[in-house]
């Protein structure tokens, strides 16, 4: 039973558990208050940092950085992809290359991005950038690879040039894995933006957070975390939304 | 290129795999196929029809030997060679209409030129009523229906169809054979149809090859001289069913030996 109020019923259920226990907390006092603010203060907290317009500057750059690293991931995970799922000499040859590299955890070139880049954006952005990419590449072109070989039969048979099979018939039968793809970046462009901001950055939702921690203001780390669930979830809403319109085929038996 | 057969099949083998592990699937077939003629490949499962068919769509090449489409070698798949698959392959984004139309898309053809084609082919198929749906609203009748269509709105000189109606309950496989014929007296094309139903090569083919197993060689072709319209329960329907059925046995136990 899903109806168009289970989503703001669920929304606010949890909001009301929270109240209860840091409101509970704050009455009972089982730790100090301060450590586990109420929804309250937390709202007081985006308000004003909301109203001085400390809260959309962090956004918007940590928006920003997350949009450039995630952007020019996507596109060279959808170029490399298609072409490496495409060509099966250059997959033999970069499989090997991809597979030792990517386990590597992308925090631990962190520092060398810092030290390559310096603590500016250039740096934040190469290492979204750098993160999303690997993921996203290898999602695409496993979909790329995927992709029947009778519809490309029937694609060339039908008198389709190399470059129609590609841009009618594998960009098309990959749409779903691409989509899929793509939000698992986005996904973890919001996880690893803050690992990036907490070391060495003067804005952004990562430096806001640690800067709650500083301070000792433990609502203002809330709200950076709630800020970051918001814009993810709204990013994923989003492209649940294109991926209906662009894949209503899938949906129409 | 007139009296020269549409197309030659010269000594054509074909084998998969390598060094130890090669699996001769093709040996040495000859076969020619004339302009406008329905020529059914019929074997056991594992013969190399489908090979063979797929060599003369250009989606493989053979390992020795040629194939040639009024004289010119084959040398990959183009639009004078339609292609008819068993999992019928449409494509499931495009609808009907993108479906029958991505041919002429291809060829680069007018708007005006293709809605007409479309609704040409689609009435040829009597599916004009569903030219807006998707391939996953159809049923597999109908959905073979569309790749008949799709393939023959290309205006290809040769039709390739792969066990077509392999994967079809036996009510619309006689459905779509009925119609197929039908479409055959009207569009005159040089059709290879590749099929382990004796029924449907008798009903269908002008000539009938029969192939041996592993490797698929040619064992015996059939002219099946019948009129063009048949009845599938005609003394001589029964007749040539049941010489090829004992023709075809001798194969299908040397399988299993």
């Amino acid at each position: 039973m899903r109806t168009a109020a289970t989503r703001p019923a669920a929304l606010a259920a949890a909001l009301a558990v929270w109240a209860v226990i840091a409101h509970g907390n704050a009455l009972i006092g089982v730790v100090n208050p301060v450590l586990l603010p109420t929804p309250l203060e937390v709202g007081r907290v985006t308000v004003d940092l909301a109203g001085s317009g400390e809260l959309p500057r962090h956004l918007l750059t940590s928006l920003g950085r997350v949009a450039q690293g995630f952007g020019l991931a996507a596109l060279a995970a959808l170029g490399l992809g298609l072409l490496v799922g495409f060509c099966v000499p250059l997959r033999l040859m970069l499989e090997p290359v991809i597979e030792f590299v990517r386990p590597i955890p992308p925090l631990a070139f962190l520092p060398m991005f810092l030290v390559w880049f310096g603590l500016g954006e250039t740096s934040k952005i190469v290492f979204i950038g750098y993160t999303t990419f690997f993921p996203m590449f290898v999602a695409i072109a496993a979909t790329v690879v995927r992709v029947d070989v009778v519809l490309l039969r029937a694609a060339a048979s039908l008198g389709a040039s190399r470059a129609d099979l590609v841009r009618r018939v594998v960009l098309p039968a990959a749409l779903p894995g691409i989509v899929v793809a793509l939000r698992v970046g986005f996904g973890l462009a919001l996880f690893v933006i803050v690992g990036a901001e907490f070391m060495g950055a003067d804005a952004g939702l990562g430096h806001l957070i640690m800067e709650g921690r500083t301070f000792f203001n433990p609502a203002q780390i809330v709200m950076g975390a709630l800020a970051l669930g918001l814009l993810g979830s709204l990013f994923n809403t989003l492209l649940l939304a294109a991926e209906r319109r662009l894949l209503r085929w899938r949906a129409a038996a | 290129m007139t009296g020269g057969p549409k197309i030659q099949i010269r000594r054509v083998s074909k084998a998969f795999g390598a060094g130890a592990r090669v699996m001769p699937a093709l040996a040495d077939v000859e076969l020619d196929v004339a302009e406008r003629e329905f020529v059914c490949l019929l074997g056991p499962s594992g013969c190399g029809k489908s090979t063979l068919l797929n060599i003369v769509a250009g989606f493989l090449s053979p390992t020795t030997g040629t194939v040639r489409v009024d004289g010119r070698p084959v040398t990959g798949p183009a639009p004078e060679r339609g292609v008819v698959f068993q999992e019928y392959a449409l494509f499931p984004w495009l609808t009907v209409t993108g479906n029958v139309e991505f041919g002429p898309v291809m060829q680069g053809r007018p708007a005006a030129e293709r809605r007409e084609v479309v609704a040409r082919y689609l009435d040829l198929v009597g599916l004009r009523a569903h030219a807006h749906k998707f391939p996953a609203q159809l049923s597999g009748g109908m959905k073979q229906r569309v790749a008949i269509a799709r393939a023959l709105a290309n205006t290809p000189a040769i039709v390739l169809m792969d066990e077509p109606f392999g994967a079809l309950d036996a009510q619309t496989r006689e459905t779509l054979q009925d119609e197929l014929s039908r479409i055959q007296h009207l569009e005159h094309k040089t059709i290879v149809f590749v099929t382990h139903s004796i029924r449907e090569a008798v009903y269908l083919a002008d000539r009938i090859v029969v192939m041996t197993s592993v490797p698929g060689r040619v064992k015996q072709i059939f002219t099946v001289k019948l009129p063009e319209v048949r009845d599938r329960f005609a003394p001589e329907f029964t007749h040539y069913e049941a010489e090829i059925t004992s023709v075809l046995r001798e194969e299908v136990a040397k399988v299993r030996e």
